[in-house]
């Protein structure tokens, strides 16, 4: 396949860009920071994204979705990097889209998928434990309980856990921390008793929580994937969520990067606009180089989760890996080349730099998914 | 079955079929190239038999019309045809400065007579040609070369030198920018001339490279008579004269493209980190021993793999028969820059061995020559520096200093 979008794919991409451009731009974000929103996110524009077949946008058609694929999801997820547009798009409508089309029963669809293409709920994953990502560390138990389990541990870094309707959550119902067999996902009611939920205001003024389980009872019915082999659904799911993060990156890089190259067009010093000076453009052309290679391997993570989900996860951590590096080293460029103004709050690089930083280290770092590139090649 | 499937399927099999085994080892490397030319010793008999067979079919140039000895193929089929060779391992058949730059300048700026002459026999490896754009004091400022093209009537006469051009004394043409017109603006008296490197007057002399080899010259044209045609009709100028420039400029978009492609290396040769497992040896867990190499290695793969795929975009990107124009900037740059990088880090890896020059166990210093061979990739065909500037003015459009 070409690695290029289709006609389609572009004019997804242009009309998300008009309509985030008036609906949901980064002032947006700004306002629900200052006015300390309860949810962090505009339950008006969600409901809006539905309208915009947005939402389902990996439900298919059968349960009120507009099936476009992951390429179409990571358009959207580019558009609303470049306007930090907070929605439960990511934990939603492609992490638990995802978890429930790929790894969950027939019943679990039926009831979830058409909700997901209306939003008319939010739903979470629950991976981390601890500072670092990695899900072979889950040591949130699972144990046996009559017909079911029960759930004990505490999960952190949760987007949109505060808000969610349901979790979906990683334990262990055999073996021991650092093992990968031995995983199972439930899917868990966040009311439930002894789920309690801490929302954590991070850097980037979006969506995140730490969530305790006390005893929680689900049931086999709860599980997604295969009890004791979660650990592969949840590469899965994750690897939908590392190539959208991914293009979310791109997109708030590409961004950052415009108003850079703008402002180095505008501002004079010396006499002359300081995009003259050499020093300057050598860093900006090597920053924009580096960004074409990120829409590239974002591009193909893409691909590879719409042609060959099961052979996608490498390329996942390829796109997380270098997206993830370049967008910092774009955000970092865009303040130093700012000058003082690009440290004032009024002024939006800022906010950019902070949503990088945060997506970046969701679902792994640059370093752990090119450690993982390495271990699976062998070395 | 799609029609691009069967076409897959035809020309793997014709592949298998009429590939000599010899040639399917996948080996890469300038000892293993053929160039082609009058000259040219085939260092095998599978080797001249492959060429044979794969210019007859037009696919040493698959993308060019097959009127002037290509392959008349889609871009899409020339993927596939690139795909199926290097699945199996095979060798390209013939690679040359008349693939990569001239035939790509001429099918743009040639007539149908310059087109018709020249271009077949590139095709089939007969004519090897040089570039002779360099002088003295003409390196990244190369629209300042002085060497000398005087109208006289029928003919034209070359005076001056050129430097750094790779292999001349092996080629038998040159494509040469001269100096047409002494009293216009430095970019506007330039002239794009094609000539026979056994016309009386044109000497070389190589110069040693600190890889050992000495693949490049200094070309001396002293009194040089160029006929005005070269046969009847076949003009010696390529475009308008004193509008070489654009020629140049033009050709050096593929250049740029192909020496940036050079630096992918992860196709054919082994991955860096292969490569360093085998040096440096790998832990009980399967990691490498020495864990800072191990980072810098992966890092570097992760990017290798990146520009490898942005090679791939930018090609699906661009319209059939088209160049990336300045984008061919961006691939030189990084794809050199990267290569210079992932032979740092097989130096890194092979340690004291990888210092031996001489002698069988380091097969005469091949990873030491390679090495500083790659040196060279982020100055030939216009350094980084200059690549970094065309991107501040052609695609971000920043202002001059
Ligand atoms: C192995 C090899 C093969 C070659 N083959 C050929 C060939 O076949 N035919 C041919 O014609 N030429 C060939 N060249 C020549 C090559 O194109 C030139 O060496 C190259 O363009 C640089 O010119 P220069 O050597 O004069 O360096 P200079 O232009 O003197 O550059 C010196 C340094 O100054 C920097 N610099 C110069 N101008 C600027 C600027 N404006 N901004 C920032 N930095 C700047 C350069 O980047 C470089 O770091 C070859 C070179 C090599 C090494």
């Amino acid at each position: 396949m070409p690695l290029i979008l289709t006609e389609e794919q572009e004019m997804l991409k242009e009309s998300a860009r008009g309509f985030l451009d008036e609906k949901a731009p980064v002032s947006a974000l700004r306002k629900l920071r200052d006015e300390r929103s309860e949810d962090g996110f505009s339950r008006a524009l969600w409901k809006e994204m539905a309208a915009m077949g947005w939402s389902g946008i990996l439900v298919e058609e059968a349960h009120g979705g507009s099936d476009f694929g992951f390429v179409g999801a990571g358009v959207l997820a580019e558009e609303m990097g470049r306007t930090l547009t907070a929605s439960p798009f990511l934990s939603t409508s492609i992490l638990a889209a995802t978890a429930l089309n790929k790894f969950a029963g027939d019943a679990a669809k039926q009831e979830y998928l058409p909700k997901i293409a209306a939003a008319d709920i939010v739903m979470a994953l629950a991976v981390d434990e601890g500072r670092k990502h990695g899900p072979a560390n889950t040591a949130m138990k699972a144990e046996k309980s009559g017909n079911g389990y029960k759930l004990s541990g505490s999960k952190t870094f949760v987007a949109d856990g505060h808000v969610a309707d349901r979790i979906i959550v990683a334990a262990r119902t055999a073996g021991a921390p650092g093992e990968e067999p031995g995983i199972s996902l439930f899917l868990v009611d966040a009311k439930a008793k002894g789920v309690s939920r801490e929302r954590t205001f991070m850097v980037d003024s979006r969506n995140a929580a730490r969530v305790d389980f006390d005893n929680v009872s689900v049931t086999g019915d709860d599980a997604i994937g295969e009890i004791d082999d979660g650990h592969s659904a949840l590469e899965g799911i994750l690897a939908a969520g590392r190539a959208g993060l991914a293009a979310e990156l791109s997109g708030a890089a590409q961004r950052s990067f415009e108003m850079t190259a703008d402002y180095l067009k505008e501002r004079k010093q010396f006499g002359k606009v300081i995009g003259s000076f050499q020093a300057l453009q050598h860093r900006a052309a090597h920053l924009y180089t580096e960004l074409e290679l990120v829409k590239s391997v974002t591009l193909k993570a893409l691909q590879d989760l719409d042609g060959a989900f099961g052979m996608a996860s490498v390329t996942a951590s390829l796109a997380k890996a270098k997206a993830g590096e370049v967008a910092k080293l774009a955000s970092q460029e865009a303040v130093q080349m700012h000058g003082g103004i690009g440290m004032t709050d009024e002024y939006d690089i800022g906010l950019f730099m902070k949503r990088i930083r945060v997506a970046q280290e969701m679902f792994g770092d640059s370093a752990y998914h090119a450690d993982r590139i390495a271990r699976m090649r062998g070395y | 079955m799609s029609d691009i499937e069967a076409f897959r399927n035809d020309v793997r099999d014709w592949l298998d079929a009429n590939c000599p085994k010899e040639m399917r080892d996948g080996a890469g490397g300038e000892e293993n190239i053929c160039w082609g030319g009058r000259n040219w010793k085939f260092r095998s008999d599978a080797q001249k038999l492959w060429l044979e067979r794969m210019a007859q079919k037009g696919w040493t140039v698959p993308a060019w019309p097959k009127e002037y000895g290509g392959g008349g193929l889609e871009k899409e089929e020339v993927k596939v045809l690139k795909a199926e060779m290097r699945k199996m391992k095979m060798r390209s058949p013939l690679e040359s400065f008349g693939i990569w730059m001239l035939g790509p300048a001429l099918l743009k700026y040639g007539t149908h007579e310059q087109k018709a002459k020249f271009l077949p026999p590139i095709a089939r490896g007969e004519i090897r040609w040089c570039q002779g754009y360099s002088e003295p004091n003409a390196g990244s400022d190369l629209a300042s070369l002085q060497c000398k093209c005087e109208d006289k009537g029928d003919h034209w006469l070359v005076n001056g030198q050129k430097i750094w051009t790779s292999y001349a004394d092996e080629s038998d043409w040159i494509f040469a920018l001269v100096r047409t017109d002494p009293k216009a603006a430095k970019h506007d008296g330039i002239s794009f001339i094609l000539i026979d490197m056994a016309t009386k007057g044109v000497s070389t002399k190589p110069i040693k490279l600190i890889s050992g080899k000495s693949p490049f010259c200094e070309t001396f044209f002293d009194d040089v008579v160029v006929p005005k045609e070269h046969g009847g009709g076949v003009n010696a100028i390529v475009g308008t004269i004193n509008r070489g420039w654009d020629v140049a400029k033009y050709l050096l978009t593929h250049e740029r493209e192909m020496i940036g492609a050079g630096g992918g290396g992860l196709l054919g040769g082994r991955g860096i980190g292969e490569v360093a497992a085998n040096y440096v040896g790998v832990d009980e867990r399967g990691r490498l021993c020495d864990p800072m190499l191990r980072a810098k290695v992966a890092q570097a793969e992760v990017d290798g793999w990146a520009f490898l795929l942005t090679m791939e975009r930018l090609k699906d990107e661009a319209k059939a028969g088209q160049g990336m124009g300045a984008k061919s900037s961006m691939l030189k740059y990084y794809g050199t820059e990267f290569n210079k990088r992932r032979f740092e880090l097989f130096m890194d890896a092979s340690g004291a061995d990888g210092l031996e020059w001489e002698g069988a166990r380091s097969e005469d210093g091949k990873l030491a020559k390679g090495w500083l061979r790659t040196k060279a990739n982020s100055i030939e065909g216009g350094t980084s520096e200059v690549q970094l500037n065309i991107i501040s003015k052609r695609i971000l459009e920043l202002p001059d200093a």
